[in-house]
């Protein structure tokens, strides 16, 4: 009984730790949030769309390059990825690009490649960050199309 | 030892570079209301309804990472991750690569160590590009772009983090191949 009360308790207490670990974790990345949202705000009142659509032209293919280049040089919770993706698309720029942009900002790590390389191997770093990003100029096109063809 | 205190040093290094980060775009905003009080309060209702839009989505995410951190620890997944290999090899080191989280130097000396104990190099591949599904952060990325939309660049994700993997030992095989063939 007493054997069971301990286990229990023990249980309470390692789910109580998670959810301890996970306010902690979002407390960290809180003032980066906040000073992404902050900027947003900035840039939604002082650029104009018009300067947006001369970085992102409208031409397909240059734009998702575009997306996943920017994309690949930030780092940072996905979350920020999702913030900025969503209100590109709200300015106008194409699925497409923001497609590329939010896939390359998980999968290619140009920031953390001396890390990866130092730990997994210089030869499969360079490999897979060149493939990462290969892979998400596909992945963009690839999605853009298929939500196309749904009906 | 070592390890958990440069764990710690580099934590500590992110919070104080983010805090920065965040006094910086304030001090911009601080310059900005003395300049175009105008404009900056417009901007500041602008980030202010943003910011309300995506409170409840937040909520969402901090309950589904303490759940995963309930339920998932990184020593529990090493243990799953270095012995199999075949299709449940892939498919497992996919699964957990999703279901991981924390940030990516937790993972870079656990993949090490398993690599020294034979883990596949196509196998880490797909791990670490799995990573980039987080399901904790779905719900966000679904406000802004749609079930639909997430679903089916989850699943074509998915699908490249194999192809990659492949293409990986592929090229690790013929490197090797051709060392060898020199030596």
């Amino acid at each position: 009984m007493d054997n069971i009360q301990r286990k229990t308790e023990n249980k309470r207490k390692q789910f109580l730790f998670s959810f301890y670990k996970a306010i902690k974790s979002f407390a960290t990345m809180l003032p980066v949030l906040l000073g992404v949202i902050l900027l947003i705000g900035l840039f939604k009142i002082y650029v104009p769309p018009s300067v947006i659509s001369t970085v992102f032209t409208g031409e397909l293919f240059r734009d998702t390059f575009l997306g996943s280049m920017i994309g690949s040089i930030s780092a940072g919770n996905p979350i920020t990825s999702y913030l900025i993706g969503g209100e590109l698309l709200q300015e106008g720029v194409s699925l497409f690009a923001v497609t590329a942009f939010i896939t390359a900002w998980v999968t290619v790590g140009v920031i953390q490649l001396p890390a990866e390389a130092s730990t997994l191997g210089k030869r499969f770093a360079l490999l897979r960050n060149a493939l990462s990003f290969l892979f998400s100029l596909i992945v963009a096109v690839a999605t853009v199309l298929t939500l196309q063809v749904i009906p | 030892m070592r390890s958990e205190q440069g764990k710690n040093t580099t934590k500590r290094k992110n919070v104080s570079y983010s805090f920065l980060f965040l006094v910086i775009v304030l001090i911009v905003y601080g310059v900005l209301f003395f300049v175009e009080p105008d404009k900056s309060m417009k901007s500041v209702y602008a980030s202010w309804h943003i910011f309300l839009n995506i409170i409840p989505v937040l909520l969402v995410v901090v309950f589904l990472m303490g759940l995963s951190n309930y339920v998932l620890k990184p020593k529990k997944v090493s243990k799953y991750l270095g012995e199999k290999s075949g299709f449940k090899g892939w498919s497992i080191s996919a699964l957990f690569g999703i279901l991981s989280h924390g940030p990516i130097y937790v993972w870079y000396p656990l993949l090490k160590e398993l690599k020294e104990h034979g883990m596949r190099t196509g196998l880490i591949a797909v791990f670490l590009y799995n990573r980039a599904i987080k399901l904790p952060l779905l719900p966000v990325m679904i406000f802004y772009f749609g079930v639909l939309f997430v679903l089916i660049l989850c699943i074509y994700m998915i699908v490249c983090s194999l192809l990659q993997g492949k293409i990986i030992e592929l090229l690790e095989d013929t490197y090797c191949g051709l060392k060898r063939e020199l030596v």
